[in-house]
């Protein structure tokens, strides 16, 4: 580990470390624009240059290593000079439009001017005014604030692995562009609004809308796939303005997909803002509280406990099932599921359905395999992080499935479920990587699970686990890749059919055959939703989607913005969603419609606070309490011998933007998916 | 001055066939094997001792830079890549070893590839130059049908390939790692160093990056001995030299001649003299573009060689001595120099993509006056602040020139701006 | 510069390479190793301009891009960096006119004047007929031959107003000129006459591996001495 001094102060650094961090290190910030620790170096912005002795002129401390001995000043005359010098330089052709950017109030060139800049400019001569380049829905661009500092160029290339940017022509004719501007072709893509570090690249939808000491912040998790990518929401008033990313090494680093980020348009559209039910017309009707509890309890006092079934969805919290699991035993049925898709996993060995290796746990996998999913898609942020490992080390992946274009060399190895027995009786040529691999990763997607033959599909898989190592102490290889918010929350807590209980398949099954009479959908939408054309159905949820529309009974309830909640991620860690706005209208929180409706029944819940619901929820299932841990669990063999079918092996989505009822209610994504279809179209004639 | 039996480039003007037959002729190629025998280690030992500094402007010596690979190969193969993309305003000496001398290049690559342990060579050309790519393709297509290179080069058991990969018209090519990144098929925008090329090159591998000149001498060194070549020129600065002379000369011209030639009878036996007569003489720029001019005082007892001119405040360069009289519009001069420089900043780096701008729309204001007298002052500190704080050396070389003319014709400067402010006054 | 100013309005739709350059294409790529067919990026631009008329079409840089196995944005970035790639149609005669200072010292004002005198047309433009562009450009690397305009392929050196003139009416009439020295001049020797290399004629010498010096056996060619007379 090199020693230097900084400032005559000396500090040791890790080998590999950079000038700039040693100096940060020793306490000393180094302006920098192009420099960012998720992206290769590109010392191109030399704002972060600094003296180092013998050195006959200024280094980019960004650039240098850190060796042993050196002897580095950063606050000499020379430094002070050329970083004044380069912010001249910047401000050189960079309009003067503070006033009317997005960007002002957290801007890099604003904040660093005020301590490098001059108070005047010397520049007499026409300024460079750079057109616009259309990048999509997402992107708003005003090119000629760009400095060239080509960090969106770098995490296109490298974290997202697009390489749509580019930056053209030479000289003060550099332009960063994409290829005749077409929108990025990434999920990831507005991870770059995060990085520029002027006004160039701004949210599109967020524009002119507000200034960021306006905004009320609140820390929160993303609940549009299963990772739990760490949010922050900024709101104004009791409306939700923008998401912005936080930082968690663990989870997301500090990107977000771009429908976490701007799927919340979606919060204003298709709401459901008040009771309805339906009336003898067959049309749903605004209504009471009161008079819908009061519907509901007749239907239920109707039919048996054995003939109704609760189905949750993928976005509801852990309080929320956990409050109508209670219910249930109340009412005295078995019919629950938080697995609306369907998926043939089980509650009882929990390192069965988690993400063991942990996110985090990619960057020391040494081969890879997936199996039935696209995590493209379904978790674009773990994607990067296999990118990531995948540029780092160069590790072999495999996939069963389809062709997909994950961003990384990837081994197709075929859809045939066939070739999960080669692999597991060491027959596929694929096998001498996770013969070879100390830590072989495993990924298995919903597309399997969902399969009628995943038991016997999974059993190869342990039958793999068992030949290749790929757990033992201190590595668990195996990892499930969920894609639905609330379910690792729902198994653990086990929203499962209880003795002689339904599967929500079997639920949808039997309703369709006539033979279930009535189906509480707890934010259920990704469901066939016509097999519940003759079943008495209330809706719970904040959006008029699919079960909305079935439904003899809306309750509407809080979207994740407008909730305090528990979730899981895939990985099993607990983390917290937290109200940013309210619930319009009537709306209320999810577990308090329930508490509230048992009182109405005359089955009182014994919480009346989501405290106190929190509470009991804790002493049934500790682990819940640990928030922003991982809590391990110990491996079982799970599935059995069985037959396989020989339909090939699909990712459950293959469909990024519109997977929730949320994101189907946003106009942001329909467009950004409109305009990603639009890429693969011929160019128009200019 | 030098005796024709002591040049080496005896085919500099195309008199003779540049083929092989012809080069053979000129003692090219003979026997090579024999130079090769003398092993890796010696060549560069051989090298050092002859004195020769590199040709392609900075001046390094050549031996000690062949000394920087490393002595085992590993993984990753070594190149020699030769820099043929001379672009340098004032400089045409590499264009005519290519089109008239290039078995000496060719020989050369052999010789210092071997020395190095490479097995590949790739010249780098610039792309204007078609007809001169021509001849060098053709060149190495003869030495490939008789054996001078290949799989088993000049019977020596080394194999060596050469491959020409032409540019496309970008002067910040002709930076090494800049040139390493366009032979890669990028835009050439120099790297950052380190890791220096020796270490981290062309395609990762070790590389080593020399101009054609200093390549093309190598043969001529070690056949007639590392003595030879040092003792012509002077200490530290020894050996030939082709310098190219333009501007206002009687009879511009190239011509090999030794290092540390009087600047003045470079001009008067070879060129004919400066136009209307040494008095006529208003200032030099003696190493290329990039050189900062000295004017007729300097230039009467200025020696050719890297340490006088470097004393000077100035440098040897390229050795591309451009020739200014009293004619010349020396704001203009200058100032062509920097839209050049402006129009060849690669983009990648602030102070030179902004700065370049910057110091040539003033330039292109003091051609005409129109400035105040204190921007002369301002655009003297830009130049500074774009002077050593740029990731390549295109930013000094912007810089260079326009110091050069504030230093040596401030007056002249403010007497324009005076001019235009009286004009303006009568006009108003 | 935008991409509507980089590249032409009118696009074919379509651009394939012929199969004389599929051959040169394979040959190309061979020149570097393999997985480093990147490198091949501008000897394939070169082509693509050289088949179709001097410029690049978006579809040969999208063809390129497939052919080489890289972003089309990282072949348009080569393509826009590189001047010579030229992006729009230029005349069937370009004449890229070195405007740098040791031609500017030279007299290239006067070659530009000439061109505008007589073709109507400034750096950057072409004549209606297509027959001549013309663009200012940076060092082309023969300064002592300067001034200097490079037609297409090739350099045509130590020109003037009379003697552009005459360049430019040549072309006017398909007679390209004998390339380089309108003076006659060989190569880079003074237009008065070599001052060295002149004893060489006299059975002077050539280096051996021995060490020792040889003679050249060719005094100089009767056609190089006929030259330098002419021209001294």
């Amino acid at each position: 580990m090199p020693k230097l001094t900084v400032n005559s102060i000396e500090v040791e650094v890790e080998q590999g470390a950079s000038v700039l961090q040693a100096c940060e290190e020793a306490g000393f910030e180094i302006p920098r624009f192009c420099y960012h620790e998720r992206l290769s170096i590109a010392g191109n912005c030399r704002m972060c240059l600094v003296d180092m002795e013998r050195a006959p002129k200024p280094i980019a401390s960004c650039a240098m290593p850190a060796s042993d001995g050196m002897v580095i000043d950063t606050q000499s005359e020379r430094v002070k000079k050329a970083r004044e010098g380069v912010m001249e330089f910047l401000l050189l052709n960079h309009p003067l439009d503070c006033p009317i950017c997005d960007q002002g109030g957290e801007c890099d060139l604003q904040d660093q001017a005020m301590g490098y800049g001059l108070d005047g400019s010397r520049y007499k001569e026409t300024k460079r005014a750079v057109e616009e380049k259309q990048m999509g829905p997402l992107i708003k661009t005003i090119m000629t604030r760009c400095i060239h500092c080509t960090r969106c160029v770098r995490f296109a290339t490298e974290v997202a692995g697009v390489p749509d940017l580019g930056a053209i022509g030479r000289g003060e004719q550099v332009e960063i562009t994409t290829y005749l501007e077409k929108t990025i072709a990434s999920e990831l893509s507005a991870n770059v609004i995060d990085l520029c570090p002027v006004g160039a690249l701004t949210s599109k939808p967020y524009a002119f809308i507000s200034r960021p000491w306006e905004l009320s912040k609140t820390e929160s998790v993303d609940v549009m796939d299963a990772q739990g990518s760490n949010i922050r929401i900024d709101s104004r008033g009791n409306q939700v303005l923008r998401i912005m990313p936080r930082l968690n090494e663990e989870v997301n680093e500090e990107w977000i997909t771009d429908k976490a980020r701007f799927a919340i348009d979606g919060l204003k559209n298709q709401r459901l803002d008040r009771p309805y039910v339906r009336g003898t017309n067959g049309k749903l009707e605004p209504s009471s509280w009161d008079n819908a509890f009061k519907i509901i309890a007749k239907q239920l006092k109707k039919v048996k406990p054995d003939n109704f079934g609760v189905i949750a969805g993928d976005q509801i919290d852990a309080e929320t099932m956990f409050a109508m699991k209670l219910l249930m035993e109340k009412i005295g049925s078995p019919h629950m599921d938080c697995r609306q898709d369907g998926a043939n996993i089980e509650g009882s060995a929990r390192a069965g359905y988690l993400f063991n290796s942990s996110i985090a746990g990619i960057d020391d996998a040494d081969a890879l395999l997936i199996i039935g999913s696209n995590p493209r898609i379904e978790a674009p942020v773990l994607n990067a992080r296999i990118r990531k490992r995948y540029l780092n080390a160069g590790i072999p992946v495999g996939y069963i499935g389809p062709t997909v274009d994950l961003t990384y060399p990837t081994n197709f190895l075929g859809s045939d479920p066939s070739v999960l027995q080669a692999i597991a009786e060491k027959k596929h040529p694929f096998c001498k990587f996770f013969k070879s691999a100390k830590n072989p990763m495993i990924i298995v997607g919903n597309g399997l699970l969902i399969r009628d033959d995943a038991k016997a599909l999974l059993n190869y898989i342990s039958t793999i686990i068992k030949n290749f190592e790929v757990i033992y102490k201190g590595w668990n290889g195996f990892n499930v890749l969920h894609t639905a918010a609330s379910r690792v929350a729902g198994l653990d807590i086990s929203f499962l059919p209880g003795k002689n209980g339904k599967s929500a398949k079997k639920m949808l099954k039997d309703a369709s055959a006539g033979k279930m009479q009535m189906i509480w959908l707890l934010g259920a939408d990704e469901i066939d939703t016509a097999k519940l054309k003759n079943t008495f159905v209330v809706y719970q949820g904040h959006h008029g989607d699919a079960g909305a529309h079935i439904a003899d009974i809306i309750l509407p309830g809080a979207a994740y913005t407008e909730k305090n909640g528990i979730y899981l991620n895939f990985e099993g860690r607990v983390q917290e969603v937290r109200r940013a706005t309210f619930p319009p209208g009537e709306a209320k929180d999810d577990w308090s419609i329930i508490r509230a409706f048992s009182g109405f029944i005359g089955h009182p819940l014994s919480f009346d606070s989501h405290d106190a619901c929190r509470q009991m929820l804790f002493t049934n299932h500790p682990h819940f309490a640990e928030i922003g841990q991982l809590h391990k669990s110990r491996w079982r063999r799970i599935g059995k011998p069985g037959k396989v079918f020989n339909s090939p092996i699909l990712p459950a989505l293959t469909e990024f933007y519109m997977t929730c009822p949320m994101s189907r209610a946003s106009q942001t994504m329909a467009d950004t998916r409109t305009s990603r279809e639009n890429n693969s179209k011929p160019m128009a004639a200019e | 001055m030098l005796q024709d039996k002591d040049r080496i480039f005896t085919n500099i003007y195309g008199w003779h066939e540049a083929s092989l037959s012809g080069a053979k002729k000129r003692g090219d190629w003979d026997n090579t094997k024999s130079i090769l025998a003398l092993g890796h280690d010696e060549i560069i030992e051989q090298m050092k001792a002859s004195g020769l500094r590199g040709r392609g402007g900075a001046g390094f010596p050549t031996g000690v830079k062949w000394s920087f690979m490393p002595k085992e190969v590993s993984n990753r193969p070594h190149y020699l890549v030769v820099n043929a993309d001379e672009s340098e305003p004032g400089t045409c000496k590499d264009r005519d070893i290519l089109r008239n001398e290039p078995h000496k290049l060719i020989e050369g690559c052999l010789i210092a590839g071997f020395a190095m342990r490479a097995h590949v060579a790739y010249i780098y050309i610039r792309g204007e130059f078609v007809n001169e790519y021509k001849v060098l393709q053709g060149a190495i297509d003869e030495c490939y049908e008789s054996g001078l290179l290949g799989g088993n080069a000049v019977n020596s058991g080394w194999s060596f390939d050469i491959f020409v990969h032409r540019g496309a018209g970008a002067y910040i090519c002709g930076e090494e790692t800049a040139l390493l990144e366009s032979l890669e098929g990028k835009k050439g925008q120099p790297r950052l160093k380190p890791p220096f090329p020796a270490g981290v090159g062309l395609y990762g591998c070790p590389t080593t990056v020399n101009n054609v000149e200093s390549i093309a001498v190598a043969p001529t060194i070690l056949r007639r001995g590392a003595n030879w070549f040092s003792s012509l020129g002077k200490e530290n600065n020894t050996g030939t030299k082709l310098f190219c002379i333009s501007g206002h000369v009687n009879s511009p011209c190239n011509v090999e001649e030794e290092m540390g030639i009087p600047l003045k009878d470079l001009l008067e036996k070879h060129a004919g003299g400066v136009r209307g007569g040494w008095e006529n003489l208003l200032a030099i720029i003696p190493g290329g573009s990039s050189t900062p001019l000295i004017t007729k005082d300097v230039c009467e007892t200025m020696t050719m060689d890297f340490d006088a001119l470097r004393a000077a405040g100035t440098g040897l360069g390229t050795a591309g001595v451009i020739v200014m009289d009293k004619s010349t519009d020396i704001v203009r001069a200058i100032s062509r120099l920097s839209y050049f420089y402006k129009h060849e900043s690669c983009g990648q780096c602030t102070p030179c993509r902004e700065g370049t701008g910057w110091m040539w729309r003033m330039m292109d204001r003091l051609v005409r006056g129109q400035a105040e007298p204190y921007e002369i002052d301002t655009l003297y500190e830009i130049t500074k602040q774009v002077e050593g704080h740029t990731i390549c050396a295109l930013g000094d070389a912007a810089a260079w020139p326009i110091q050069g003319l504030i230093k040596n014709f401030r007056p002249e400067l403010e007497r324009r701006i005076q001019i235009n402010k009286t004009v303006t006054q009568a006009a108003e | 510069m935008s991409i509507h100013d980089l590249v032409a309005d009118d696009q074919p739709d379509k651009f394939a390479f012929s199969s004389e350059n599929e051959a040169l294409i394979k040959k190309i790529i061979a020149k570097y190793p393999e997985g480093k067919q990147a490198s091949a990026v501008m000897p394939l631009l070169d082509l693509a301009q050289r088949q179709h008329d001097n410029w690049i079409p978006m579809s040969a840089i999208e063809l390129i891009a497939e052919r080489l196995d890289m972003a089309k944005i990282r072949v348009l970035e080569v393509a826009s960096f590189y001047t010579m790639y030229n992006l729009k149609p230029v005349g069937k005669y370009f004449f890229q006119l070195c405007g740098t200072t040791p031609c500017m010292l030279r007299g290239s004002d006067d070659l530009s004047r000439c061109v505008k005198d007589k073709l109507n047309i400034s750096s950057g433009e072409i004549t209606p007929d297509g027959k001549f562009s013309i663009l200012e450009v940076e060092c082309l690397g023969a300064c002592v031959n300067a001034p200097i305009v490079q037609v297409n392929d090739d350099f045509y050196e130590d020109l003037d107003y009379d003697s552009m003139a005459s360049l430019i009416d040549s072309f006017a009439e398909d007679l390209p000129p004998p390339i380089g020295s309108v003076k006659s001049r060989s190569g880079s020797q003074a237009v008065t006459g070599p001052t060295s290399l002149t004893k060489l004629t006299e059975k002077q010498n050539v280096v051996k591996s021995s060490g020792k010096l040889k003679k050249e056996p060719n005094s100089l060619s009767e056609h190089v001495r006929n030259k330098v007379h002419a021209s001294g």
